[in-house]
């Protein structure tokens, strides 16, 4: 009996030696500030930086492997914290949010054929590109939807894609879920868009829908030199400068809109002029 | 004796429509739209421009690469455009608009006829290749790739496939009525340039005059055997295809070959004798018109780039209420949405269904029946890959081996809930292929 407890204890004993040595040996030199880049990361882990959560960015900058802006749901306001932490300085631009440019809905953009599938735009587009005339318009089966981490879409009632900007975080996952490729991130405080994405010539485009941008030039002629531009048939503004609202008044399809204050697409993705 | 496989279903075949009806040759048509590329696997590279005058059999497109075929001009005339047009399979795809000038004159070389008793192995698929040879049977996989296995795979038996499963269709069983000596000609310049004198004809047995036919024309031959098959649908998927024959198991992710075996559609073989004994490139096709939505039910021999529209007056026009065409069969065809989409060389089939025949999916949930997994050849979980793909958990679905699916459709076709299972698939394959190449 004795014999039998002394050795079992010996044999902990002995065990434990092992593991203290061990944790000598093999110690993990942790950077203290990665717990508190951490607590300042939203914790919402969703990826968009690229790592597996935030924990891993949190260690990556603390390690100078990554940029104290990385995160981009945190945007400016968690990004200046970083910078406190890690003690650099950091003078960074404007949040982004996204924008769905597409503003043919159900009741005015013509429809190729009747749609009878799988709810998703990817699936929908692998069949003659969704059933859409126009090859380049929103799907509004919601696969941006479903990529969001934040819910900061929805699909309206007239079957296209809408974002909540103000929910918006500008994290980019819908950008790259979305096959059409027609959502962008832009500055925030930027009013005036063009929605439309579509890069058929003007008879063709207004064949397929109500709100095409026909490419007339009004727009470009009417904006500051270089903040309007064409690209193959479609006007693209140029984020970069500020456009005045009465440009969007030029466009006799209605393609121009302006959004309101609180920067809510409440009137967007909307009908004719 | 032919062994069954798994699953596999019992559809309404519909054959009677059309197989009775002789091939009848499609007078040429105002214009023909031929799509540059005609194969599974590397696009091929156009090589004319509009206002290009082109001769019969010229080559329009060549080959992208190994895995891909050159296309030919199906007659004499001009290019009058090149740009986007529907496309049976299933995407907006460029291609040539050529209106002929109705004189229907071969280009140099063309069309001359020759002895093929003496061709080597590397010519025979020199000429396939050159010929723009693809598996007719719908899967358009270039042949002489096929023909080219590496030498760590031995094939030691190649299978004519005429079972002809896909309800409706009888392109094949109307070549192997019509063209059987071509046939077994085209199959036994295969089997030379693969080295094997094995070869087997399989027909299901709703097809007995076909099956009578080439048992007749085998007679005496030592190296082919006719084997009827039973009637199911996917018979002649190649892996089932393969099975029902050898009791060979294609591996998961393998090709044929890996079960030591060649399979190669009938249309494939006879449009490899024309090639090789007529020096004609494959630019014309059989093709099934048939359905209730179609007059007169027919099989035409039609010119690659013959448009629907054509096809469609050719046999009488449209019934009042057709609702749906599909190009190939019914449960792997694709639905059309415009009559402007042009025969390419897959198309085995156009088929016209009104609207109470038309299947409606549902998108409802699964309510675990598991029939379909009762009727899967390849003995998967449609249910649970299905489930995965809707939440897009698509790892899952690759561990539960979606990219074994064949897209046969009979788990949609039995499931009472009505869900777009194959579609499912199809979009889970295509993230998977995209994830891979992302990571490499
Ligand atoms: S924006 Fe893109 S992903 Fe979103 S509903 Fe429209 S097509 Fe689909
Ligand atoms: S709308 Fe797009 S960019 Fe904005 S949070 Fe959602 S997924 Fe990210
Ligand atoms: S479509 Fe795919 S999953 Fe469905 S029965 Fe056929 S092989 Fe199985
Ligand atoms: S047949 Fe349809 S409902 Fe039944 S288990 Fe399969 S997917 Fe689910």
């Amino acid at each position: 009996m004795l014999a039998a407890v002394i050795t079992l204890a010996g044999l902990g004993f002995l065990g434990s030696l092992g593991l203290a040595i061990a944790a000598r040996v093999f110690a993990v030199e942790t950077d203290p500030r990665t717990e508190e880049i951490e607590e300042a990361l939203p914790g919402a882990n969703c990826g968009a930086c690229g790592y597996p959560g935030c924990s891993e960015l949190a260690k990556r900058i603390a390690e100078g492997k990554a940029c104290i802006d990385d995160c981009p749901v945190g945007g400016q306001a968690v990004a200046k914290e970083i910078a406190g932490i890690m003690g650099v300085d950091f003078s960074g631009g404007e949040r982004d949010v996204a924008i769905v440019l597409c503003a043919g809905n159900n009741e005015n953009a013509l429809k190729k054929y009747h749609y009878n599938g799988v709810y998703d735009c990817v699936s929908a587009d692998m069949f003659y590109g969704g059933d859409k005339a126009c090859s380049y318009g929103c799907l509004g089966l919601g696969t941006c939807v479903g990529a969001c981490p934040f819910g900061a879409i929805e699909i309206m009632p007239e079957g296209i894609a809408k974002i909540i900007s103000d929910k918006c975080t500008g994290c980019g996952k819908c950008v790259e879920a979305c096959p059409k490729d027609i959502i962008k991130l832009v500055p925030a405080s930027r009013k005036l868009h063009i929605l439309c994405s579509s890069h058929d010539k003007g008879a063709a485009a207004k064949k397929k829908c109500e709100v095409a941008c026909i490419g007339c030039q009004k727009c470009v002629k009417a904006a500051p030199e270089g903040a309007i531009e064409m690209d193959d048939f479609l006007a693209v503004v140029n984020y970069a400068m500020e456009i005045p609202e009465n440009v969007a008044d030029e466009c006799p399809m209605g393609t121009i809109k302006v959004y309101d204050s609180e920067n809510s697409l409440k009137q967007a993705a909307g009908g004719g002029s | 004796m032919a062994k069954g496989f798994f699953g596999g279903i019992h559809p309404d075949y519909h054959k009677e429509l059309a197989s009775g009806e002789p091939v009848k040759v499609m007078p040429l048509p105002e214009q023909l739209i031929v799509y540059f590329s005609q194969n599974l696997g590397v696009p091929s590279k156009p090589v004319v421009e509009k206002g290009d005058e082109v001769k019969k059999g010229q080559v329009i497109a060549e080959a992208g690469g190994f895995v891909s075929t050159p296309v030919h001009s199906p007659t004499s005339g001009k290019i009058k455009s090149i740009g986007l047009h529907p496309s049976p399979v299933g995407t907006e795809m460029e291609a040539a608009v050529i209106i002929p000038d109705g004189e229907d004159e071969w280009a140099e070389g063309c069309d001359k006829e020759r002895d093929i008793s003496g061709f080597t192995p590397d010519e025979i698929k020199n000429i396939v290749n050159n010929a723009g040879v693809v598996g007719m049977g719908g899967a358009t996989f270039p042949t002489h790739v096929k023909l080219s296995p590496p030498e760590d795979k031995p094939i030691d038996i190649l299978i004519l496939n005429g079972a002809e499963c896909e309800p409706y269709l009888a392109s094949d069983h109307r070549l192997m009525l019509e063209k059987a000596e071509e046939i077994l000609e085209g199959a036994s310049l295969f089997a030379r340039a693969i080295n094997v004198d094995n070869i087997v004809v399989a027909i299901e047995k709703n097809k007995p005059d076909a099956i009578e036919k080439m048992k007749n024309l085998t007679a005496g031959r030592d190296r082919f055997r006719v084997e009827a098959l039973g009637v199911i649908y996917p018979q002649g998927a190649e892996k089932q295809l393969i099975y029902a024959i050898t009791g060979r198991k294609v591996p998961t992710g393998g090709l044929p070959m890996d079960a030591g075996a060649l399979v190669q559609n009938v249309g494939t073989c006879f449009a490899a004798f024309e090639a090789a004994r007529l020096n004609r490139p494959l630019i014309r096709r059989v093709v099934t018109v048939t359905g209730s939505g179609i007059k007169n039910p027919s099989n035409i021999l039609a010119r690659i780039g013959t448009t629907f529209r054509d096809i469609v007056d050719f046999c009488g026009g449209m019934t009042d209420d057709t609702a749906k065409v599909i190009s190939g069969g019914p449960m792997m065809g694709i639905a059309q949405y415009s009559l402007d989409s042009a025969v390419g060389k897959g198309t085995s089939g156009i088929v016209l269904l009104k609207a109470d025949e038309v299947a409606q999916f549902e998108n409802n949930p699964c309510i675990r029946c598991g029939r379909c997994l009762a009727v899967c050849p390849m003995n998967l979980d449609p249910s649970a890959i299905s489930i995965f793909a809707e939440r897009m958990r698509y790892d899952e679905t690759e561990e539960y081996c979606v990219m074994d699916c064949i897209e046969c459709g009979s788990c949609a076709y039995v499931c009472p809930s009505k869900r777009p299972l194959v579609q499912h698939f199809k979009r889970a394959k295509a993230e998977i292929r995209k994830r891979s190449k992302k990571t490499g």
